[in-house]
């Protein structure tokens, strides 16, 4: 069974120009220990999909419809007590830029200790030596002496990592990392990167990972998800998603990321922009920019349907699965 | 400016967030009615008002000290009543509206046009002059408001010969509080002048051979304008305080020419004897002024804010 | 860092002396010393003399520098309108300002703060809209209006509280204080809720606008993302972080009590150095009026740049909105 299951999520913010859908129909599913990739570009809704699934939509964004179901409990329709307590324990979360991330009044070792006492059965003195313990297991040099610096003392890769070992220390099944290195020094981004892939695989922990760096996906993740306008597009293997992109918006996400070693092709460009929500078009919400576009696609709007190795929203594809 | 210009630009802002968020907030609206009907009054008041408070030809004493008309002894003739001296409460707080807004109204332009002029001075000219008049504008802000009003107010007023302060009052009034209030102005004009000159459009203007004043001028003043209106909107509240205040510690404007402030104060004199309309209407006036002026201030700033968007 | 600190202390002088300037101009050139000072009848020669040992004919630098020195002693002459050594009316009026202010600033912090904060937690609560509104009015009523209508409410109608003067005080050495007297304490209540009303007000808007500001940042998204309780995600990290610029603002307030006391004092008939600085300005006497302003320009700049320092060793990076504090439109 799923360690995590989304089902249909849809979030609305509801403006004076009438409802937004910045999450339609959601659904995906994450296995224990493995790396999920959301990939997708700024506003197509994948933040705000992690947001729901922690439980920190900020209204007035909320939660229109569907379900999202931990370790076989529903957690979205839960009294804030009851998420709180899942928060940090259970489900985890990195956000973009560690400098803000973190209280410039506390000492990292404070941090840390506070988060482990919320959540784990420990005495204080326990709590502090652990937290040196993760200092070290992210890989900060002299854990014992920085853990009682501010965070304004560490430089931004530092920082991150002690961002990964506060969400880390409480244990938690899952983290949603929401572009934890785009705020970082290219240098310093594949070590995090690594440091997080690392760590998840030693601890067990599934990870939705979120970003618009196919690079980063093509890395890190097992399996990937294409977010396109607040729908699902495609879901499937990473290896064969970027061997056999299918979909038209995937296929150009995979062609604009330049390849060393190859050949100096053009970049592919996909045509267009990414509709702002309001303007989300009839039919397919790519159909303008799709270079295989018929015209059903302005009409109808595709459903994620099931073929080998993933998942796929494409009328061609279905017009394919009928007829093969 | 053709037609379809200026419908297009009507239709833009009868569409804007900014009137949305303004018929949305019933506060916001009141708030802009009263303030209406207390400009109207106020600039009408020579002709609306049913008395004249100041020509002593029509004062009779055998009418002083009359309660409002729902009272006892109330008169329908001062519907409000009347002081120790026969004056009507309603016109005086008429005309003395009419003053303090006046004065409110000349000290934030005064206040605007020497702060932005400086803040423009100080951003475009940069080196020693900014530095001068930044620190004049440190030291000044840390001081507060009411004691630099004091301040100017005393040393204006003791440069001049005692027989003209009466005549003078409101031009010294309207000095002390516009220099004290210009300091806000000058620094976020200042900011902004910065941020342009920085622009690479200025360096190009420039090599094109374009004043790059003039430019700045143009491009920086509009860029401004929306602080400097919010920034307007509360100073007005603060500047019409200020005068209260100056007026009512008996340094602002004399009884011959009373403001809101000068009426409380001599309101004040009578509260022991139980003629309490002297003083509250007065201070109910003055409150509801500045109160709407604040409410407004404040819808203004939120809804120009561009983090609350 | 020394460097700052050192600059920072050499800016404070540079200001006392630039109010020096202006003191010494106003006492120097506002209105005649002569004339002030000299009696009903004196003679030509009198005031010849009166000149000569004012030493009024000296050159500006030396009278400056005449001033100055008796000004750092707390001589600033005598007053046009009493005839007394300026030094003594200071020094008797000030422990009645200062007891004023000191009760006016507690009673401000203690209910300012916790509403300030209450306002922020629970934003669309029916009192806290309510407390928005009334301290909306707060900031917008005059103050002597607050002070008219305290006394209208309590002395004129109740009769519980007195409305003018301080009561019997209680002389220690060359202190006298009111609190050790049932009238004396009655006498604060009034003034004291006057005045500190509207640093009340302004306090708890203060701490209500930082604290949801505050609550918008990315560390108290992630502190809540780790789950934290509630009340550690309020008072542990919130709150904490916005008590910083919050404590910096309120003691900067502390100043401006001493300059609003002048309006309190006035409507109270409060003794002290505000009630008389307002007389010493409606007569035109300037020994006074300089005087007042050298010391209050003293305090000022003592309690800015006692922040501005303290700041640096806190945290450099935070700047303190000054004008704010000291009534300024900013």
């Amino acid at each position: 069974m799923a360690l995590l299951s989304v089902h249909n999520l849809r979030v609305e913010f509801p403006t004076r120009r009438g409802i937004l859908v910045a999450v339609d129909d959601v659904s995906f599913e994450v296995a224990e220990g493995e790396v999920l990739g959301v990939v997708g570009e700024s506003g197509a809704g994948k933040s705000l999909t992690g947001a729901a699934i922690i439980g920190l939509l900020e209204p007035p964004g909320r939660i229109a419809d569907g379900r999202i179901i931990l370790d076989g409990r529903r957690i979205d329709d839960l009294p804030y007590e009851e998420m709180r307590k899942i928060r940090g324990n259970e489900i985890g979360a990195i956000f973009q830029d560690p400098l803000t991330s973190l209280n410039p009044l506390y000492t990292v070792g404070e941090q840390l200790v506070e988060t482990m006492l919320t959540h784990l059965d420990m005495t204080p003195a326990q709590a502090a030596k652990r937290a040196v313990e993760l200092l070290a297991e992210v890989g900060i040099p002299a854990p014992e002496r920085r853990v009682d610096h501010y965070p304004h003392q560490f430089s931004g890769g530092m920082r991150q990592r002690v961002v990964i070992a506060l969400a880390l220390c409480a244990n938690p099944r899952l983290i949603i990392a929401d572009e934890p290195t785009t705020a970082l020094d290219v240098s310093i981004q594949a070590q995090i990167i690594a440091l997080l892939k690392r760590l998840c695989r030693e601890h067990g922990t599934a990870v939705i990972l979120v970003t618009h760096d196919m690079g980063v996906i093509a890395e890190t993740a097992d399996r990937v998800a294409v977010m396109y306008a607040g729908r699902l597009v495609e879901v499937g293997e990473v290896r064969q998603v970027i061997k056999e992109a299918c979909h038209p918006y995937t296929h150009g996400l995979m062609g604009s990321i330049p390849v060393a070693g190859h050949d100096a092709e053009r970049l592919v460009q996909i045509e267009g922009s990414m509709p702002r929500l309001t303007d989300i078009p009839n039919g397919c919400s790519f159909h303008p920019r799709c270079p295989n576009v018929v015209d059903r696609c302005r009409a109808e709007r595709p459903e994620l349907i099931k073929r080998t190795g993933g998942e796929i929203a494409c009328l061609l594809f279905e017009d394919e699965q009928e007829n093969a | 400016m053709t037609i379809a210009t200026l419908v297009d630009h009507w239709r833009r802002f009868t569409d804007s967030d900014l009137l949305y968020s303004f018929t949305r907030s019933k506060v916001t609206i009141t708030a802009a009615v009263v303030l209406v009907l207390l400009f109207l009054s106020a600039g009408l008041a020579p002709w609306i008002a049913p008395h004249d408070p100041f020509d002593i030809a029509t004062l009779d004493l055998m009418d002083s000290e009359l309660p409002p008309v729902w009272e006892e002894d109330g008169d329908p003739r001062f519907l409000l009543g009347t002081d120790t001296q026969a004056r009507d409460v309603l016109s005086s707080i008429l005309h003395g509206l009419r003053i303090s807004l006046l004065v409110g109204f000349a000290s934030v332009i005064l206040a605007t046009v020497v702060g932005v002029f400086f803040g423009l001075l100080s951003g475009f000219v940069g080196g020693m002059v900014d530095a001068a008049i930044m620190r004049v504008a440190d030291v000044l802000l840390s001081f507060p408001a009411i004691l630099v009003a004091l301040l100017i107010n005393g040393v204006l007023r003791g440069m001049l010969p005692t027989e003209y302060h009466q005549d003078v009052a409101i031009f010294v009034l309207i000095m002390a509080i516009g220099l004290t209030h210009w300091v806000q102005y000058a620094r976020t004009v200042r900011s902004s002048t910065l941020v342009e000159k920085g622009k690479e459009y200025v360096q190009a203007a420039q090599i094109i051979g374009l004043a790059p004043l003039a430019i700045m001028l143009r491009h920086v003043l509009p860029n401004v304008m929306g602080p400097v209106l919010v920034i307007s909107t509360i100073n007005l509240g603060m500047a019409v305080l200020t005068e209260a205040t100056l007026s009512f510690l008996g340094v602002g404007m004399p009884p011959t020419e009373p403001s809101l402030g000068t009426l409380i104060r001599i309101g004040n004199e009578y509260l022991f004897s139980g003629i309490w309309w002297v003083v509250i209407f007065p201070s109910v006036t003055l409150a509801l002024l500045v109160l709407a002026v604040n409410l407004l201030g404040d819808w203004l700033r939120d809804a120009l804010n561009p983090k609350l968007r | 860092m020394l460097a700052f600190i050192v600059r920072r202390i050499f800016q404070a002088f540079a200001v006392m002396l630039a109010v020096a300037l202006i003191a010494f101009v106003m006492f120097r050139y506002l209105g005649d010393p002569v004339d002030s000072l000299s009696l009903e009848d004196a003679t030509a020669q009198d005031r010849i003399e009166l000149r000569q040992r004012l030493g009024l004919d000296d050159p500006f630098v030396v009278q400056f520098g005449r001033f100055v020195y008796n000004a750092t002693q707390g001589d600033f002459g005598t007053s046009y309108r009493n005839r007394r050594p300026v030094k003594a009316l200071l020094a008797e009026r000030l422990p009645a300002t200062l007891e004023l202010v000191l009760v006016a600033a507690t009673l401000a912090l203690v209910v300012g703060v916790p509403l300030g904060v209450y306002t922020a937690l629970n934003p669309r609560g029916a009192f806290s809209q309510f407390l928005q509104m009334a301290s909306l009015i707060g900031i917008s009523l005059p103050t002597f209006v607050t002070g008219i209508l305290l006394i209208l409410v309590f002395s004129v109608y109740l009769n519980w509280l007195p409305s003018f003067g301080r009561g019997d005080t209680v002389d220690l050495g060359w202190w006298t204080t009111g609190f050790l007297t049932i009238s004396g304490i009655k006498a604060l209540i009034l003034p004291s809720i006057m005045l500190g009303l509207f640093q009340m007000t302004l306090l708890m808007r203060l701490v209500r606008s930082e604290m949801m500001e505050v609550l918008r940042t990315d560390y108290i998204k992630f502190a809540r993302a780790r789950g934290l309780t509630d009340r550690a995600v309020h008072f542990g990290h919130a709150l904490k972080n916005t008590m910083i610029p919050v404590i910096t603002i309120f003691g900067l307030q502390l100043g401006g009590l001493i300059a609003f006391a002048i309006i309190t004092e006035t409507v109270f008939q409060w003794p002290g150095m505000g009630f008389l600085f307002i007389q010493a300005v409606n007569f035109i006497d300037v020994p006074v009026m300089a005087a007042y302003l050298v010391l209050v320009s003293l305090i000022f700049v003592v309690i800015n740049t006692s922040v501005d320092l303290l700041y640096a060793f806190i945290d450099p990076r935070l700047r303190v909105d000054r004008g704010a504090a000291n009534g300024h439109s900013s």
